[in-house]
């Protein structure tokens, strides 16, 4: 019983360190065959499209009730201390530091990354990525690389149109309903947030977000089992190891970013 | 290649964020309010700082001139030495006095300049010598509790 269960969880770990190498080397390859994919420019903007332009109406809305959500939170505490008016800097800095990069990716882990890798992984399961390669054509560079980039130029895109929508959801509700006054609103805002320290950061935050969920969805998809039962596997995998790893990473970044002056 | 709906779409996603990005540096962060015209440094020592940081405002009558560019501790003189970039536009007598104020009663500490009366201007470089430190919470309840204590002999 116990040999069994030691040989299972050795079994586990061996599987496990296997496949973070084979991701390793999926990268590496995605990086490998991006030149090619740049030439033919044309599948970059087509994924664009299903990727990042679909994905903007979830991101518009959500952000804005974010910001609206910050709006109200931020008024009832701040209103204790008798400082209405930092409501500007509060949602602002909350927004382009944290709630923007990391919810953006969320959505667009749920939105497109699993789309992604349902797709690929049908791909797979129907045996098109084998037709592909019969015909010499590279699925790395006719499938995978254009849809990472797509991803990755995507990501910090939304989430700057995340940010701005939540900024402009704080203001509807901490101006327009509420009655803060709306200069010290702004100029509150404009001096507690920094363009090198706050937006950069969070700009680089979100790039890191983008690859890391883009090269999930695409190899959970490249390396499912060729079955119905393995596509859904595979997506469900890309939503819950893309939060994480987004979570995770966030973490880390801010710990390196922000380390107080 | 012809030029699809597609395309356009795309192009649009794109423009919108970048006018994003633009919104937020602009409208949202400070980056407008740094490079609006030319600058000059001042120098000044204080005895202490208190809680001032770099990027603090430079207030005088309450308009933001500028901004604090670097702290030091200066280690012949055992003061803190604060570089201050100033809008070029505002120039100051040479018997200015930079205190370190802070705004509101727990708000952020920043630097005003109180102009004296000279006819000289103070130019590039120069150093302000009328300092006054931040007053340290501390040494004022301190200061407070000695009064008390003499009042009451």
């Amino acid at each position: 019983m116990i040999v069994e269960n030691l040989r299972s969880l050795g079994h586990r770990i061996v599987n496990t360190v296997w496949r973070i190498g084979y991701a390793s080397r999926f990268f590496m390859l995605i990086l490998l065959y991006s030149g090619t994919s740049f030439r033919r420019f044309h599948l970059i903007i087509k994924e664009i499209f299903a990727s990042g332009v679909m994905s903007l109406i979830i991101i518009l809305v959500a952000g804005l009730f974010v910001g609206m959500v910050l709006g109200l939170q931020g008024y009832e505490t701040l209103k204790r201390y008798g400082a209405e008016s930092a409501l500007g800097s509060l949602v602002a800095l909350s927004l382009v530091r944290e709630l923007g990069p990391v919810l953006a990716a969320l959505l667009f882990a749920s939105r497109a990354g699993s789309a992604m890798t349902a797709e690929i992984g049908l791909m797979k399961a129907t045996e098109q990525i084998s037709a592909m390669a019969l015909m010499a054509i590279n699925p790395m560079a006719r499938l995978v690389a254009p849809r990472f980039w797509a991803g990755v130029i995507s990501v910090p895109l939304l989430t700057a149109l995340f940010s701005v929508m939540g900024v402009f959801g704080g203001y509807m509700v901490g101006v327009v309903l509420i009655g803060v006054d709306q200069g010290s609103f702004w100029s509150q805002m404009q001096a507690g947030v920094d363009f090198r320290y706050d937006i950069v950061n969070g700009m680089i935050k979100s790039f890191v977000f983008g690859v890391a969920v883009t090269v999930i969805a695409l190899f959970e998809g490249y390396d499912a089992p060729p079955t119905a039962e393995g596509v859904s596997g595979a997506t469900t995998r890309t939503v819950v190891q893309s939060s994480l790893a987004i979570l995770f990473l966030d973490f880390i970044l801010t710990a390196f970013m922000f380390q107080g002056e | 290649m012809k030029r699809t709906t597609l395309d356009l779409w795309v192009g649009l996603f794109v423009v919108a964020g970048f006018a994003a990005l633009t919104v937020l540096a602009l409208k949202v962060g400070n980056l407008s309010t740094y490079n609006t015209s030319e600058t000059y440094q001042l120098q000044a020592y204080f005895a202490n700082i208190g809680g001032l940081k770099s990027q603090a405002s430079i207030k005088s009558s309450g308009v933001l001139i500028g901004r604090v560019a670097q702290i030091s501790l200066d280690s012949d003189r055992y003061e803190a030495k604060v570089t201050m970039i100033i809008d070029k536009r505002y120039q100051f007598p040479k018997d200015t006095f930079a205190n370190i104020l802070t705004s509101g009663l727990l708000g952020e500490q920043y630097i005003g300049l109180i102009p004296g009366g000279e006819e000289a201007f103070l130019k590039a470089g120069d150093e302000i010598k009328h300092t006054q430190s931040a007053v340290v919470l501390e040494d004022l309840i301190s200061k407070f509790l000695y009064s008390k204590a003499e009042d009451s002999k």
